[in-house]
C-alpha cells in the first residue's frame, strides 16, 4: 500500500479502542494527526493512567506493517488535552448500540456536588429514569449508572 | 540554583506526590469497603499513577542522562523521594483514606489550574490533562467527607479523628524554598499564596456542610520535600521496587 494520509487513515478506521471494542481510535478521537509525508501519526490518551494506550500503540504499528507501511513513528501527545467532545457523532451512536450511555453534553459543568445534573437515558430501554451509582466505572472513562424502570444497571461514557 | 537543577527537582516532587498517593491508594484494590469504592479508589490509583509517568519521564528528560520513568521510580532511594509526607501516611479504615485524598485533592485542583499557565510547555499541558481527572476525585473525596460527617455517630468519630490526625501534614502542601522561588522567577512555578487561600476555604466549607470541626492551627509537620520521610516510605518502596531490587533489569 501507498502510504498516503487516506490510506492510513483507511487502515486506522480499523484499530479499536481494546477497552470498548465497537468504537475505532477515530471514532474516540484519539488520532490528532496522521502526516503520511514524515511517516509520523499523533495520538493522545483519553486519561493520565489509560492502560490501553501501549495497545493502541502495537495495534496502529501491527496493522500498518501488515500493509507494507513500516516506519512510521507514532507520537503521544497530551496537548490540547483530549476531551469527550471530540466522539465522533456515528462513535456516539455506536456505543448506544453496544449499551454504553454516551456522553451528555460538554466537558464543561461537572463541579455539583452529589449526583449528575444531566438526564442520562438508559441504552437498553431509553427511559429517562436513572441514577447516578458511581462517578466510577469499569474504565477510567466511564461511570456507573442504573435504570430505575428496567433495573439494569450500565456504563455511562462521562465527560472530561 | 540553576533554572535546570530546580525544574528536575520541582517534576521529582510532584511526580513522587502522585506516586506514592497511587501507590497507597492502590492498596484497597480488592480491599474496598463496598464494590463501588473499590472502582473508585483503583480508577483514582490509576490516574495518579499515570499522571507520576508523565512527570518522572519529563524529570528524566531534563535531566539528560538518560533515567527513564522506571529507573526513577524503581531504582531511588528513600531519601531521594520527594513526595509530602501526607501521602505516605497510612491508608487507615476508609474514613482515613477519604481524609488524605480530600486534603489532597484541595491542594491538586487549585495547583493544576495554576499549573496550566506555565511558561513551561510541557507542565502546562501536563496541568490541562490532569486537572480534568482531580476534578472528579476532589469531588468523590468532597461528597465522602461530608456523607462521612454528617452520617453516624460511628462515621462521625472516625473522620473527625483522621482529620485530626492528618492536619498537621496539610502545611507541606504549600511549602516553597529556593527549587520554586527560582521556577516562580521563570513563572513555569506557580504561587502558591492564592492556592492556599482557595484551599483554605474550600476545606472550610465542606467541613462545614460536613459538620466536622476544623483543627486548630498549629505545629505542621514537614520534611518529605527534601527527602526526609518517615519510617513508612521505606515499606512502600520496599512492595513498589520489589521486583526491579529482585530482579534488575526485568521487563514484561
Ligand atoms: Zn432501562
Amino acid at each position: 500500500m501507498v502510504a498516503t494520509n487516506d490510506n492510513i487513515l483507511s487502515l486506522l478506521e480499523n484499530v479499536m479502542d481494546p477497552e470498548v471494542p465497537v468504537l475505532s481510535i477515530l471514532d474516540l478521537g484519539i488520532v490528532r494527526k496522521v502526516d503520511a509525508e514524515n511517516n509520523t501519526i499523533v495520538i493522545t490518551p483519553t486519561y493520565s493512567g489509560c492502560p490501553a494506550m501501549q495497545t493502541i500503540e502495537d495495534d496502529i504499528r501491527k496493522i500498518l506493517a501488515d500493509n507494507g507501511l513500516e516506519n512510521i513513528t507514532i507520537e503521544t501527545t497530551l496537548t490540547p488535552a483530549w476531551t469527550t467532545d471530540w466522539l465522533s457523532e456515528s462513535g456516539r451512536k455506536k456505543l448506544r448500540e453496544y449499551g454504553i450511555a454516551p456522553p451528555v453534553g460538554t466537558s464543561k459543568d461537572k463541579n455539583v456536588l452529589f449526583g449528575d445534573e444531566k438526564q442520562v437515558s438508559c441504552p437498553q430501554c431509553r427511559s429517562g429514569n436513572t441514577k447516578l451509582i458511581s462517578q466510577f466505572g469499569s474504565t477510567a472513562c466511564k461511570a456507573l449508572y442504573k435504570c430505575e424502570d428496567c433495573l439494569e444497571p450500565f456504563d455511562y461514557f462521562k465527560c472530561i | 540554583m540553576e533554572k535546570q537543577e530546580a525544574l528536575i527537582e520541582y517534576c521529582l516532587r510532584l511526580g513522587d506526590n502522585s506516586l506514592i498517593l497511587g501507590h497507597r491508594i492502590s492498596e484497597w484494590c480488592g480491599h474496598g469497603p463496598i464494590l463501588e469504592e473499590d472502582i473508585a479508589l483503583t480508577n483514582i490509583a490509576l490516574d495518579l499513577v499515570g499522571q507520576a509517568r508523565t512527570l518522572l519521564t519529563y524529570a528524566g528528560e531534563v535531566e539528560g542522562k538518560g533515567r527513564t520513568e522506571d529507573d526513577l521510580a524503581y531504582l531511588r532511594q528513600v531519601r531521594e523521594y520527594r513526595n509530602c509526607l501526607l501521602l505516605e501516611q497510612e491508608n487507615g479504615d476508609f474514613a482515613r483514606t477519604i481524609v488524605r485524598q480530600f486534603l489532597f485533592d484541595s491542594y491538586h485542583v487549585p495547583f493544576l489550574e495554576a499549573l496550566r499557565s506555565s511558561t513551561d510547555t510541557t507542565l502546562a499541558a501536563f496541568a490541562e490533562k490532569s486537572l480534568k481527572e482531580a476534578t472528579y476525585h476532589l469531588r468523590h473525596s468532597s461528597e465522602w467527607m461530608i456523607r462521612l460527617g454528617d452520617g453516624t455517630e460511628e462515621s462521625k468519630t472516625r473522620v473527625q479523628g483522621a482529620l485530626n490526625e492528618l492536619w498537621m501534614y496539610s502545611g507541606e502542601l504549600f511549602e516553597t524554598d529556593e527549587v520554586e522561588s527560582v521556577l516562580q522567577k521563570e513563572k513555569i512555578a506557580p504561587n502558591m499564596d492564592a492556592i492556599k487561600k482557595t484551599w483554605t476555604t474550600n476545606v472550610a466549607g465542606i467541613l462545614e456542610l460536613a459538620t466536622l470541626t476544623q483543627p486548630e492551627a498549629g505545629w505542621m509537620q514537614s520534611g518529605g520535600r527534601t527527602g526526609k520521610h518517615s519510617e513508612l516510605l521505606g515499606y512502600i518502596l520496599a512492595e513498589l521496587q520489589y521486583v526491579q531490587r529482585s530482579y534488575p533489569g526485568c521487563e514484561w
